[in-house]
């Protein structure tokens, strides 16, 4: 982990991407601004920050901007760990893929998309991976509610396709 | 794929089949001009033995030669994640187990880890030993069902056989120290639920005897197997570099000669305690894939030696009340005591505010827990970066351009586990 030091440099150098830097638990965070996350990426792969270990999403309901993309980035050589976050609300959620320099996250921006409904502009095949294809909603939003799903036994299934008629 | 019947496809169904031909010039016998021009889709799968659970591959065919590979994937999807957050936290140990179930031991780690990073807890010595012992016996077993269930694949039908009986001690190992084979819940946050009973290192120690004799039988066997052989050595290689974009960890990063292991580079649970090697391949093919694995059974069975070895005396678990539930005998003395037993049973205990990712070396590679909290007693989002979800994306790199038994033989040597790839 770089130090709270160390983050607040390399905060320092992405410039005005970097909107706020957390260190938390000896794990260094930066919060970017959402535009900004190639280029963030493309300079941290610079500084050694080369492997890309996982995307994935979040949601802090009530807070806005709801949605949250974390990218966790690894450096091999010096063991080294950071991850970039940014924060999109509900009613745009729009991130650029990073698909085509990063091929490790075609299938976790797709389970992204998925879960929490963020769209990833230019993802080469950007479709749901875990649920269905004719599935509504995302259902790892917070206000998504469990056991809505009705279950559909062979006793009653006639019953429910009726309903849905 | 030509569809002139039925109803048009939706956009969904045109993407998933829409294919991206890998260049001509890389079939494996350099001979094309012969190769019939016509394209066959293949759907292999969900349910075939040889895609190791329900996995279903959309499979583009140029006669033998694959040409695309798209996986489809979510028929196991339990919703795990989701269930978490509805749970308090040490009622989340149990579900995500269950998410790749030939590994729980670290999946419960990774999430133990991780509540426990939150918390600032500090897990006892003694704790972080029993630990590792149960996590590399958990390797081996791992590691036994992968040889197994791939050579039945490769057509070697005795050695799953074999495999499953070492496997079976394995399981009754697991059984003495905490009454369950598999999705045990022996890790706590903090610690472990219970220390081992008497008798268990002596029954552990004559396992770690048996083991290594038994491994060098099987790779006596497999080794002097032409067929396993042919069909294994210089298929479906892939580099280092084009991995590590792919974002693989593991045995299967390592078969391709870059030694990155998490237990030795960065050790969590003690591994730093512990002298082990990092078996690695050289040209990164099926052969080396299979050779890394079968070479980790042994230093997973050293480590385990020097843990009984130095097995600390002391608590197994946390001593903060707060956290671990207090030892069931002072319940009946101690009215304290009583408090706590209810408060963590009926509510659980909360978890100040913030998110933090814990990554651990699992059988097939890095397995990343992040949790973030609300500071309420239950995970505002739990989230496992399975190492088979992403591995499973290596899986068209390798395959494309090599023939349809070679890709039979590479699914069986990356090791995918459904149900962490579904979760």
């Amino acid at each position: 982990m770089p130090d709270a030091t160390g983050l607040e440099l390399l905060a320092k150098d992405l410039g005005g991407a970097a909107l706020e830097t957390v260190y938390f638990r000896e794990q260094a965070t930066i919060l970017i601004d959402p535009a900004e996350i190639r280029p963030v990426l493309r300079a941290l792969r610079d500084r050694g920050f080369s492997f890309l270990a996982s995307v994935h999403g979040v949601d802090h309901y009530p807070e806005e901007p709801r949605l949250g993309v974390v990218y966790e980035l690894l450096d091999m050589r010096r063991v080294d760990r950071v991850a970039v976050k940014l924060r999109v609300g509900i009613d745009a959620p729009e991130v650029d893929s990073v698909t085509a320099e990063w091929p490790t996250a075609n299938h976790q921006e797709r389970e992204i998309y998925d879960m929490f409904g963020v769209v990833f502009r230019d993802h080469p095949d950007l479709r749901r991976i875990l649920m269905p294809e004719d599935y509504e909603g995302h259902p790892q939003r917070r206000d998504f509610p469990v056991g809505g799903e009705p279950v559909i036994f062979t006793r009653d299934e006639r019953k429910w396709l009726e309903a849905r008629e | 794929m030509s569809s002139t019947e039925g109803p048009p496809l939706s956009a969904y169904r045109r993407r998933e089949q829409s294919i991206t031909l890998s260049p001509l010039e890389d079939h494996p016998d350099g001979a094309h001009a012969d190769v019939t021009e016509e394209l066959l889709t293949l759907n292999f799968g969900p349910h075939h033995p040889a895609t190791h659970g329900v996995l279903r591959l959309l499979v583009t065919l140029q006669g033998e030669v694959v040409r695309d590979i798209k996986p489809i994937i979510g028929y196991v999807h339990t919703g795990i994640e989701k269930t978490a957050e509805d749970k308090a936290y040490w009622k989340v140990i149990p579900v995500v187990e269950r998410m790749d179930y030939l590994s729980y031991y670290f999946n419960a780690m990774a999430y133990c880890g991780a509540v426990e990073r939150l918390m600032e807890v500090e897990v006892p010595k003694r704790g972080q030993y029993l630990r590792v012992i149960h996590l590399e016996l958990n390797r081996i077993a791992s590691h036994l069902i992968w040889l197994g269930t791939s050579a039945l694949d490769l057509g070697a039908v005795s050695i799953f056989l074999y495999c499953l009986r070492e496997r079976e001690l394995i399981l009754d190992l697991f059984e003495m120290s905490s009454g369950a084979r598999m999705h045990t819940r022996y890790f706590q946050v903090g610690g472990v639920i219970e220390d081992i009973p008497p008798g268990f290192p002596a029954k552990v120690r004559e396992f770690l005897k048996i083991m290594p004799k038994r491994a060098d039988e099987y790779g006596a066997i497999l080794n002097s197997n032409e067929i396993l052989l042919q069909r294994l050595r210089g298929t479906c290689p892939l580099d280092s570099e084009t991995l590590l974009g792919l974002g693989v960890s593991g045995p299967l990063l390592r078969a391709a000669g870059n030694p990155w292991d998490l237990r030795k580079a960065d050790p969590y649970s003690s591994y730093d305690d512990f002298d082990f090697k990092i078996p690695v391949g050289t040209v990164g093919d099926n052969y080396d894939r299979f050779a890394v694995r079968l070479a980790e059974i042994y230093e997973s069975v050293k480590i385990i030696g020097q843990a009984l070895d130095g097995l600390p005396e002391g608590p197994h678990i946390t001593e903060d009340r707060k956290v671990a539930l207090p030892p069931r005998h002072e319940l009946a003395t101690s009215m304290e005591a009583l408090i706590h037993h209810f408060k963590l049973v009926t509510e659980g205990f909360r978890v100040p505010p913030g998110e933090v990712y814990n990554p651990i070396e699992s059988p097939r590679g890095e397995l990343g827990c992040y949790v973030r909290s609300d500071g309420s007693s239950k995970p505002a989002r739990v989230h496992m970066r399975d190492p088979s979800f992403v591995n499973l994306q290596a899986l068209a790199h390798m395959a494309r351009g090599s023939y349809i038994a070679d890709m039979v033989a590479t699914v069986a040597m990356l090791d995918p586990i459904l149900g962490g790839i579904d979760r």
